[in-house]
C-alpha cells in the first residue's frame, strides 16, 4: 500500500471516529442561556404570542389608569400621586437589593463550585436555608436581627434582609451560569499556568455574565415586586403609601387597584427592558 | 528543549460502574527534540495519558518527569511545569470573549507579568508564524476551524514552552483545513520542538515522528518507527487496528 493510499484511509477512519466518539470537551453549538421562569413572561420577538399578549396587558393597564385619572379624578388623581409617591423608596430597595444579591450570590456561586467541600457545605446551607423560608418570615427575622445588632436605619435593614434572601437563589443562577460553561476552557487555561482564581477572574466569569444576564434581569422583576414586603417594615414604598391613604379614607377597594396597576405597568415595562436585552446579547452572539 | 519522562503511570476513574483503568502501567520516553505520535483506538487512554503529563489529571500512581523533575513532588511547583508544557486540544477552546490577540497575550501578562506592549509584540510575532497576523483583532468565533487551532497553536507559543502536547489537533478540523494545521506543526517539530502528540495523521507521523505508540485498553503495547509500525507491526491488536484503518 503506498503512502497517499495509507493517507486516505486513515483521513476516513479519523473522520468516522469524530463522528461516532462523543467528546466531552466538544464546543458546545449555540450558546447558552439560562431561564428562570418566575413570574413574569420576558416578551421576544420570536416568542408572537408573548409579545401580543404583553402588549394587550400593558396598552390594557395604561389605558384603564389613563380613563380612571381622566374621567374620575377624584379620587384617583389623588389616590395615584399619593401612591407614587412611595415610587422612590420601592426602587431605591430594588435596585441597592438587587447589587446587594448579586454581590453575594457571586460569592455563593463561586463557593458551591469551589474544590473546598466545607465552602461547598456552607454555601449549600445557606442556600437550602433560604430556600425553606417563607420571604416575609426571612425579611422580619432579619430586619430584627439586623436593626438590634448594629442599629441601623429601617431602609439599609431592609435592603440587607432582600440581599440576603434573594443572593441564594442568585447563587443558583451563578453556579448555573459556570457549569454552562465550556469545561476546555478551564482546562484551556490551567494549561496555560493560570491559577483556578486567575482562570475564574479572567476566562470563566466574563463568559458566565453573558449568560446570566437575563436571568439577573428576571430576578430583578421579581425582586420589584417582593420589595412590596418591605412595606411591612414600615418602609413607605407603593404598597404602604397605598394602605396609608387606605386608613385615611377607607377608599381599600379603589386604592388597591390603583396600587396594582403601578406594580403591573412597572414589572411590564421592566419585562420588555430584559426582552429587548435578550435580544441584543443574541445578535452580539 | 526538554525531556519528557512518562515512568509507569496509572489512571484510574471512579465511575458509576466502578473503577475504570483508563491507563495502566505505562511509561514512554520523549527525548528532547523528539516527536512522539500515539495512536490507538477509541477510549484505549490516549488522552488521558497525554493529560496527566500537564497535571490535568493527576496520576493514580507512577511519575512523570520533565527535564528530570518530578510532577508528583509535594516540592515541584506544577503551575510552573505547566508553564513550560504547552497543550493544544481538539476543540481549541478559545477564550470566546476575547479577541485573538488578548487571546495570546492574557497568560504572558497574568502568568509571566510580561508588559502588555511585549506581549502584543510576541503575540504578532507568533501570529505570523501561524499565517494569521491579520486576524488579530477578531474574535475567534469569526475563524474558520483551522484558523482557530493556529490561534491555539500560537497561544500554547506565546508562554515559550519547552514542550507541547498536541491532542488529536486536526480531527475537528474539515479535511480542507488539516493541512493548513499539520504545516504549523510540521514547522514546530523541524524547529526541534519536543512534541508528544495523539493523532491519526500517518502523513504528519511519517513526515515528522521519530517514534509511533500504539496503544490500547489503556497499555501500550507497541513502540517503533513510523515505517515499520505503519507496515509491518508485531503486535496483533496493533495489526488489527492498523488493519481496520488502513
Ligand atoms: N474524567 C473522566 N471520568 C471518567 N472516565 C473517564 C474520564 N476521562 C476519560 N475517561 C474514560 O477513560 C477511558 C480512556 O479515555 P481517553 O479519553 O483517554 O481515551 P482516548 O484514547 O483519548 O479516546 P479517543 O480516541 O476517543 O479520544 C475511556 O473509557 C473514558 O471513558
Ligand atoms: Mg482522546
Amino acid at each position: 500500500m503506498d503512502i497517499n493510499e495509507i493517507d486516505k484511509k486513515i483521513k476516513a477512519e479519523a473522520i468516522r471516529q469524530h463522528t461516532v466518539s462523543v467528546d466531552p470537551n466538544a464546543p458546545k453549538s449555540g450558546t447558552t442561556t439560562i431561564n428562570m421562569t418566575d413570574g413574569v413572561l420576558i416578551p421576544k420577538k420570536e416568542e408572537k404570542h408573548v409579545l401580543t399578549s404583553w402588549r394587550l396587558t400593558f396598552f390594557g393597564a395604561v389605558i384603564l389608569s389613563a380613563v380612571l385619572i381622566i374621567f374620575f379624578p377624584d379620587p384617583y388623581r389623588t389616590i395615584f400621586l399619593t401612591c407614587l409617591r412611595g415610587a422612590p423608596v420601592t426602587f431605591e430597595v430594588t435596585v441597592f437589593s438587587i447589587i446587594g444579591a448579586v454581590i453575594i450570590g457571586t460569592f455563593t456561586g463561586l463557593g458551591s463550585v469551589s474544590k473546598r467541600r466545607w465552602i461547598n457545605m456552607i454555601c449549600g446551607v445557606y442556600v437550602e436555608l433560604i430556600r425553606g423560608i417563607p420571604l416575609l418570615v426571612q425579611l422580619i427575622f432579619i430586619y430584627y436581627a439586623v436593626g438590634s445588632l448594629f442599629h441601623v436605619e429601617g431602609l439599609i435593614a431592609a435592603i440587607f434582609s432582600l440581599s440576603v434572601c434573594f443572593g441564594a437563589y442568585m447563587g443558583e443562577i451563578v453556579r448555573a451560569g459556570i457549569q454552562a460553561i465550556p469545561k476546555g476552557q478551564m482546562e484551556a487555561a490551567i494549561a496555560l499556568g493560570m491559577s483556578r482564581s486567575q482562570a475564574f477572574r479572567y476566562i470563566i466569569l466574563p463568559q458566565t455574565v453573558k449568560v446570566i444576564l437575563p436571568a439577573i434581569g428576571n430576578e430583578f422583576i421579581s425582586m420589584l415586586k417582593d420589595s412590596s414586603l418591605v412595606s411591612v417594615l414600615s418602609l413607605e414604598d407603593i404598597l404602604r403609601c397605598g394602605r396609608m391613604y387606605i386608613s385615611r379614607t377607607f377608599l381599600s377597594l379603589e386604592t388597591m387597584l390603583v396600587v396594582a396597576l403601578i406594580y403591573l405597568m412597572i414589572t411590564l415595562v421592566l419585562s420588555r427592558l430584559v426582552g429587548l436585552l435578550e435580544e441584543r446579547l443574541h445578535k452580539n452572539g | 528543549m526538554a525531556k519528557i519522562e512518562i515512568q509507569n503511570l496509572s489512571k484510574d476513574f471512579n465511575t458509576p460502574n466502578g473503577v475504570l483503568h483508563a491507563v495502566k502501567n505505562a511509561s514512554l520516553t520523549v527525548n528532547d527534540g523528539e516527536v512522539v505520535v500515539i495512536i490507538g483506538p477509541s477510549g484505549s487512554g490516549k488522552s488521558t495519558m497525554l493529560r496527566c503529563v500537564n497535571g490535568l489529571e493527576k496520576p493514580t500512581s507512577g511519575h512523570i518527569l520533565i527535564d528530570g523533575t518530578d510532577t508528583a513532588d509535594p516540592a515541584t511547583d506544577i503551575r510552573k511545569m505547566r508553564e513550560e508544557v504547552g497543550m493544544v486540544f481538539q476543540s481549541f477552546n478559545l477564550f470566546p470573549h476575547l479577541t485573538v490577540l488578548e487571546n495570546i497575550t492574557l497568560a504572558p501578562i497574568k502568568v509571566k507579568k510580561m508588559p502588555k506592549a511585549e506581549a502584543s509584540e510576541l503575540a504578532m510575532k507568533l501570529l505570523k508564524r501561524v499565517g494569521l497576523e491579520e486576524k488579530a483583532e477578531v474574535h475567534p468565533a469569526q475563524l474558520s476551524g483551522g484558523q482557530q487551532q493556529r490561534v491555539a497553536i500560537a497561544r500554547a507559543l506565546a508562554m515559550n514552552p519547552k514542550a507541547m502536547l498536541f491532542d488529536e489537533p486536526t480531527s475537528a478540523l474539515d479535511p480542507e483545513m488539516i493541512k493548513e494545521v499539520l504545516d504549523v506543526m510540521l514547522s514546530l517539530a523541524k524547529d526541534g520542538m519536543t512534541m508528544l502528540l495523539v493523532t491519526h495523521e500517518m502523513g504528519f507521523a511519517k513526515a515528522a515522528a521519530d517514534k509511533v505508540v500504539f496503544m490500547d485498553k489503556g497499555e501500550i503495547i507497541e513502540t517503533g518507527t513510523p515505517e515499520k509500525m505503519f507496515t509491518a507491526p508485531e503486535n496483533d491488536r496493533a495489526k488489527d487496528f492498523l488493519a481496520h484503518i488502513l
